[in-house]
């Protein structure tokens, strides 16, 4: 008997061609439309953490929102988000987040201030016994029991941390989504939540990781999604992410890993496009070493290449 | 005793000091400060005094009077004498009413506490749930009205609502009487509690529509602030539903703001009654105060200008306690600081 091709488990989300715009109105009735995400695609498989690095600005945090369904109310919303094969229509995106899909946030405001902990922790839990489970996960993150009777402001970093990590331990979801998780923390703050991370991936679920650390980002994740300017400009394993970028695929990957201390410290000159005013093609073609007449003509398409994606003319 | 617990009652026992001491000088301040402008008053209180006899009263008479009531004595004197009588326990004898001042002020502001107590509690109950309806639906028509309704009370005068309302609803409709805090021309053992309440509707009403605008607005633009806050995204992102969100997160965060702004505006309470009293000859401690203003009555002005400052300074204190013990920010925050 032949044993069937060894695929990969089905995507558990995926995101195509994700358009995320916001109308404002500028000086008297002109109206401005910022463009934050613009055709972003990516997917996310049971038991891999998927790191999505991008600088500040490149709508990183609007996917999470996205995702989820809690972005503002005068956002338009365009592309297709499914889920274990279904489509995320926003009455689906109601019915699991918390649930099946879970945020962990990025810093000690996104806990209410005048709630202690516990009940905090507790309200995340969708069934079975909230209060046991709470206690569980707290012996298993070295929380101390009393640590659910205080109060956000009374939690060190590490504490705040382990609680956030909590939220979404506790929900049993099977998709995490983790919006800057370890910003500027302690080093081995740092390494002890992201291996909290890798833990929950080990479990099987899938954690995606979205931050500005491309360094954190490849010591626990299996591929990285590169953003820029609110698009996926390069989906790679991390082990492309070696020497100096030359099994990267995208000029921005390999500008990005060349910008490192320890590669070079290369600065690539310009900055993202005005969310206003995005160019016609490429988004990164008004920095990019190998823009031809073809790049400011056309939007690049995302192509396989190489067992990665790549959103590029040139790339080979 | 642990460490912190004493850290914690030491913090109370300054806090104590402390205010004691704010009261003792801002009282000491007030005394003389309102003793100088009476002084320098241009209303003569024997002329005052006498009121519309003034043609049949002669200089021998007048001497008699400003004799018995100290006016000849020099101010440092008459300071000196009427601190002797606020010691006494009496706070001298009110040239109104002939009666110890003490007495004068506890019965008017019995009935001042009435109409100030109900408008408080109106205000404070109507203020709050306007407001969170308003911010639970920003932008909204709803908004937009009791947005506009506040706006519109809050640069309205006290004295002009009470006039208005005396208008439609005492004068036109019939609905309430006129004025005054009992029936006029009833023995007082006969006036009911009902006739109380009906006197005490008008003025009561228009200082809760007035106090109403303040809360409401604040209340308002406090939950629209936390409804756009990271925890309460978080709060969506963990599946919870609006109205949770609203109860466990906007009330929460914004009933101890709103209960410390109600309790500080207790100074803005005391003015607002003082014009409500006059409008509708209401026999509170605020007309009180403008008659002995009026008519030169120095121990009952200053025994209502000590009285008020206290009033005011204890809703000051409440507002400033219950922020500071309640909140577990404030309460805990120091005792962590300091461990």
């Amino acid at each position: 008997m032949i044993a069937p091709e060894a695929s990969e488990p089905k995507p558990i989300l995926d995101v195509r061609d994700l358009s995320v715009s916001f109308e404002q109105y500028a000086r008297g009735l002109q109206k401005k439309t910022l463009r934050p995400i613009t055709s972003l695609s990516v997917t996310i498989r049971p038991g891999e953490v998927l790191a999505v690095v991008g600088s500040s600005g490149s709508g990183k945090s609007l996917l999470a929102h996205a995702i989820l369904g809690i972005l503002p109310s005068n956002a338009r919303v365009t592309g297709t988000l499914r889920h274990a094969n279904e489509n995320l229509t926003p009455e689906r995106q109601v019915a699991l987040r918390g649930s099946d899909i879970a945020l962990v946030p990025q810093s000690v405001g996104f806990l209410n201030p005048l709630m202690r902990v516990g009940a905090q922790v507790r309200s995340a839990a969708h069934n079975g016994n909230a209060a046991e489970a709470q206690r569980a996960i707290f012996a298993r993150y070295r929380l101390a029991p009393e640590v659910a009777g205080m109060y956000p402001f009374q939690l060190s970093g590490g504490m705040t941390r382990r609680v956030l990590v909590s939220t979404a331990m506790i929900s049993g979801a099977s998709l995490i989504i983790a919006d800057e998780p370890t910003p500027g923390m302690h080093s081995a703050v740092v390494e002890e939540t992201l291996g909290h991370l890798r833990e929950l991936a080990g479990e099987g679920r899938a954690v995606m990781l979205i931050t500005h650390d491309i360094e954190a980002a490849l010591t626990i994740a299996d591929r990285i999604a590169v953003l820029y300017a609110g698009t996926t400009v390069e989906i790679a394993s991390v082990a492309d992410f070696t020497g100096d970028g030359q099994s990267l695929r995208h000029p921005y990957s390999k500008a990005l890993w060349r910008a490192l201390p320890q590669n070079g410290f290369a600065v690539t000159p310009g900055a993202q496009p005005v969310l206003d005013e995005l160019p016609p093609g490429c988004l990164y073609e008004p920095r990019c070493p190998m823009s031809t007449p073809d790049c400011t003509g056309a939007r690049p398409e995302v192509r396989a290449l190489r067992g990665g994606v790549v959103r590029c003319f040139h790339a080979a | 005793m642990r460490p912190e617990e004493r850290v914690q009652i030491a913090a109370v026992l300054v806090f104590i000091a402390r205010k004691s001491f704010r009261l003792g000088t801002l009282l000491v301040a007030v005394c003389v400060l309102s003793f100088w402008l009476v002084s320098h008053s241009p209303i003569d209180p024997v002329n005052a005094y006498v009121g519309a006899d003034v043609m049949r009263v002669g200089p021998e008479q007048r001497a008699a009077i400003a004799a018995y009531w100290g006016l000849n004595d020099p101010p440092l004197q008459r300071l000196v004498n009427w601190g002797a009588a606020v010691l006494r326990g009496d706070w001298g004898t009110s040239m109104i009413f002939r009666q110890p001042v003490i007495d004068v002020i506890s019965e008017r502001f019995t009935a001042s506490l009435a109409l100030m107590g109900t408008a408080w509690v109106l205000s404070g109950v109507f203020g709050f749930a306007l407001g969170i309806i308003a911010g639970a639906r920003q932008g909204t028509w709803i908004d937009r009205c009791i947005k506009w309704y506040c706006l519109t009370l809050a640069s309205t005068p006290t004295f002009w609502l009470g006039l208005l309302l005396l208008i439609v609803f005492a004068v036109w409709l019939g609905w309430a009487p006129v004025g005054l805090g009992v029936p006029a021309g009833v023995l007082s053992d006969e006036v009911t509690f009902g006739d109380r309440i009906r006197h005490l509707v008008l003025p009561a009403a228009t200082l809760s529509i007035l106090g109403v605008a303040n809360v409401a607005l604040h209340t308002r633009q406090k939950l629209v602030d936390v409804l756009a806050s990271d925890y309460v995204l978080f709060a969506r992102a963990k599946g919870e539903s609006e109205f949770a969100i609203l109860w466990k997160h906007g009330l929460r965060n914004v009933a101890l703001p709103a209960v410390t702004l109600q309790f500080a505006s207790l100074s803005e309470l005391f003015g607002g009654s003082i014009l409500a009293e006059q409008v509708f000859a209401y026999p509170g401690l605020g007309q009180a105060t403008v008659q002995a203003g009026l008519r030169g009555d120095v121990p009952l002005l200053l025994g209502a200008v000590i009285f008020g400052a206290v009033f005011v300074f204890v809703g000051n204190l409440l507002a400033d306690i219950i922020y500071r013990f309640v909140d577990p920010r404030i309460r805990w925050g120091g005792r962590y600081e300091q461990c």
